[in-house]
């Protein structure tokens, strides 16, 4: 698709994980144990053909900039294709002028030299699959100025808080995007994903900034709804927008269930993440595993239930963990019996026996740690 | 990174027709093995890890997939500049006809001039369907401390079985080499050949184009070239390797190999950080364990969905045990499924195929592996 550059864009101010985001933005989240947040973006552009691709990172670049790389395991031409990371790189230091309009205003130099006559942009925080080039193409025949993806959802209430929802008439023309306030089940979950010309693009861009420094691409979006002809396009699959600790912990379990990922997942359809070259998943003779999602590189001798167990992890003899999300080269301990619980990047639960939190209120262990 | 003094030829030629279907339509070292890699995989990365840049390898029995595989040099590292992998077929030359490898030397010397473009000091020809991890600096400081114009891996293997290999005679502490025997009747030795060579290039050079005039030559390294070394009084030593070693030339081995993984404690440590065993990446899914899956002492890939048995098994890319069945002492190549109900004792079972309902394979008393290698049809249930 040669029509089309693609725009990555990372969370903004409203956005927090706690816990995890201390340490690296949504889009290096471990997710599902073998992937980053990230790579679902970038698999869908690089799977619709879309080659030239900026991911933008504005805080903890590290582990976002490592993962990416040069792109070259999203399976993007090595030649035509190009992968940018772009930064912001002075932040403000008061949080209301770090918005995605600040960092196209710094990289407009890097936007007005694509040549491509559409833009996609896709939030780095939203796990979906989508194909794009069928999406342009209905934008297109559609003749709307800007389309924008959603996802109808029936638990808006006391879900998806910190996303904003779309207003639609029958025709699906977007009259308002909304923060949603959960006062209704039944919404319209904005994708934050837009379908436009580059050309109004950069036109919102600069309206935004002249209006107001703390203006986003989705504030000034919306009022120009009026103006513009801007539609939705209902998005149908697995969705999941990690914009806070519950809904990272409830994305990752939810795909234990393989019925559910076969609805994020399509053989011809790939996601492609950074190989590791780990080898495989040894079970032991004491292992006992029930309904989890392991990844390669663990050694396995206690029980795991309904977990996703990430990359070289180790669950010792007599172990028990259920319920939980255990990130790459997470050690648990013998005896240790862990439920409901996040456990970050290499730490070790060892010493202390029972690390048990309320099935509602899942608990998080930080990255490194020694318990 | 510059080249280094060493290059390296991988001979990758060979059927391995004791393998039977598994080497039908891939060369031997294409074969899986360890649940994620081809045989290949370890000579290359212990070369990469080794610090050698430029790996020949030399292919000509079923090769299109060889080619291909290792022609991404990428998978391994060996992608930087002045560094690759580079695939080397028989080919016709402007002084010469197109000519089959005629043996394992004749694959060097047909490749004298692909050699040359590098001038090496060192040559170093390796075997492409052994499963161990070497590093390979280690014995060229051995062959350059020993002053040697020849240098070939030994490893120790009980006297009992030692006339199933070619044996290395050694005087003094220093293992000079005094003989090479090929599968003696009556072993003097426990040292066998691991196929692992180290020559000083200019005087193999020499030898090689000897030995390509030589209408009486097998044009072998083992039956040719080290005897002749050995008659012109050459320094010849053993370097003695310690640790995991295998040649799978039959299924019972090649299962085997797979099981000695199954041990904690396996001397190949295929996890070690500091040397890993490089392959081909793939998007599979991680691995999903199903409700009622009941897994003990088992190696387990990424894209593998279990949701029946599995026990002292090792289960590669990709692989299905759907509800019900059983697996058990048995190796599954990528991409098998084992249906509802079916039960998978003792046997191999090749890329791809499919164990229909309640069909049951292999049998737990048998002496040997039984190889499957076709779908098996379903079984109607008993009534």
């Amino acid at each position: 698709m040669f029509k089309a550059f693609g725009i990555v864009n990372s969370s903004s101010k409203n956005i927090w994980v706690e816990g995890l985001q201390d340490y690296r933005p949504i889009g290096a989240f471990s997710f599902l144990g073998r992937y980053r947040v990230i790579d679902f973006p970038i698999s869908n552009l690089s799977n619709s053909g879309i080659d030239r691709i900026q991911v933008y990172v504005n805080n903890s670049p590290r582990s976002l900039v490592e993962h990416v790389g040069t792109g070259r395991h999203y399976n993007i031409n090595s030649k035509s294709g190009r992968m940018q990371i772009l930064f912001s790189e002075e932040r403000a230091r008061n949080d209301i002028y770090n918005t995605d309009i600040a960092s196209y205003v710094k990289n407009m130099e890097s936007i007005q030299r694509m040549h491509h006559p559409y833009v996609v942009i896709v939030p780095n925080y939203m796990v979906y699959s989508a194909d794009f080039s069928k999406l342009i193409t209905q934008h297109m025949e559609s003749g709307a100025d800007i389309t924008l993806l959603y996802h109808a959802v029936d638990n808006a209430k006391d879900h998806y808080l910190s996303c904003s929802i779309l207003d639609l008439n029958k025709q699906k023309g977007v009259l308002s995007i909304e923060p949603n306030h959960g006062n209704a089940k039944n919404r319209n979950i904005f994708m934050n994903t837009y379908i436009m010309k580059k050309d109004l693009f950069v036109e919102l861009v600069e309206k935004a900034q002249k209006i107001s420094s703390a203006y986003t691409l989705e504030d000034i979006v919306n009022e120009e709804c009026g103006e513009l002809d801007v539609r939705g396009i209902p998005h149908r699959g697995f969705f999941a927008s990690i914009t806070d600790f519950q809904s990272y912990y409830d994305a990752n379990i939810a795909l234990i269930d393989l019925k559910t990922a076969e609805t994020l997942f399509d053989p011809e359809w790939p996601i492609y993440t950074r190989t590791n070259d780990s080898s495989p998943t040894h079970y032991c003779k004491s292992a006992s595993i029930h309904r989890s999602v392991v990844s390669n590189g663990c050694l396995i001798e206690g029980t795991v239930e309904h977990c996703i167990v990430g990359r070289g992890c180790t669950i010792k003899k007599g172990a028990v963990v259920k319920n939980s999300v255990v990130l790459a080269n997470a050690v648990i301990g013998e005896n240790v019996h862990v439920e409901n619980q996040v456990v970050d990047k290499h730490s070790k639960l060892i010493r202390v026996k029972e690390v048990v939190s309320d099935p509602d209120h899942p608990g998080y262990i930080k990255r490194g740690d020694v318990l | 990174m510059k080249q280094n003094s060493m290059l390296a030829m991988i001979l990758a030629g060979g059927r391995g027709s004791r393998l039977h279907e598994l080497t039908n339509k891939v060369a031997k070292p294409a074969v899986s093995y360890g649940g994620k890699y081809r045989i290949i995989d370890f000579p290359l990365s212990n070369c990469a890890n080794s610090g050698i840049d430029v790996v020949g390898v030399l292919t000509q029995y079923e090769s299109v997939l060889l080619n291909s595989y290792v022609a991404a040099g990428g998978r391994w590292g060996l992608d930087a500049r002045d560094s690759g992998v580079f695939v080397l077929p028989p080919r016709e030359k402007a002084d010469a006809g197109l000519d089959v490898y005629r043996g394992t030397a004749d694959a060097i010397s047909q490749n004298i001039d692909f050699i040359d473009s590098y001038s090496p000091e060192y040559l170093l020809v390796l075997s492409g369907d052994h499963i161990y991890k070497m590093n390979y600096a280690k014995m060229l400081a051995f062959h350059k401390q020993q002053n040697a114009d020849a240098t070939i891996a030994v490893i120790e293997v009980p006297m009992k079985e030692a006339s199933r290999f070619g044996i290395m005679n050694t005087s003094g502490d220093d293992d000079q080499i005094v003989e090479f025997e090929e599968k003696p009747e009556h072993p003097k030795n426990n040292l066998a050949s691991m196929g692992i060579y180290i020559f000083t290039w200019k005087l193999l050079r020499k030898l090689l184009l000897a030995d390509m005039k030589n209408p009486d030559s097998n044009h072998d390294f083992g039956k040719d070239i080290i005897p002749t070394l050995l008659a012109d009084n050459k320094r010849l030593f053993a370097y003695r390797f310690k640790g995991y070693w295998k040649d799978v030339g039959t299924v019972d081995s090649l299962w085997e190999a797979n099981m000695d993984l199954l041990d904690p404690d396996n001397e190949l440590d295929l996890s070690d950080p500091t040397w890993k065993i490089y392959t081909e990446d793939v998007t599979a899914l991680p691995q999903y364990v199903g409700e009622n899956a009941d897994i003990e002492n088992a190696l387990i890939n990424q894209g593998c969905r279990i949701e029946g048995q599995v026990k002292n098994s090792v289960l590669f890319t990709g692989t299905q045990v759907q509800q019900g069945a059983k697996v058990i002492d048995s190796v599954l190549m990528p991409g098998v499924v084992v249906e509802e109900g079916a039960v998978v004792n003792r046997v191999l079972v090749a890329n791809d195929v499919r164990i229909g309902r309640n069909a049951v394979v292999g049998d737990p008393k048998s002496e040997h592996i039984e190889l499957v290698a076709k779908r098996v049809k379903e079984v109607e249930a008993d009534v």
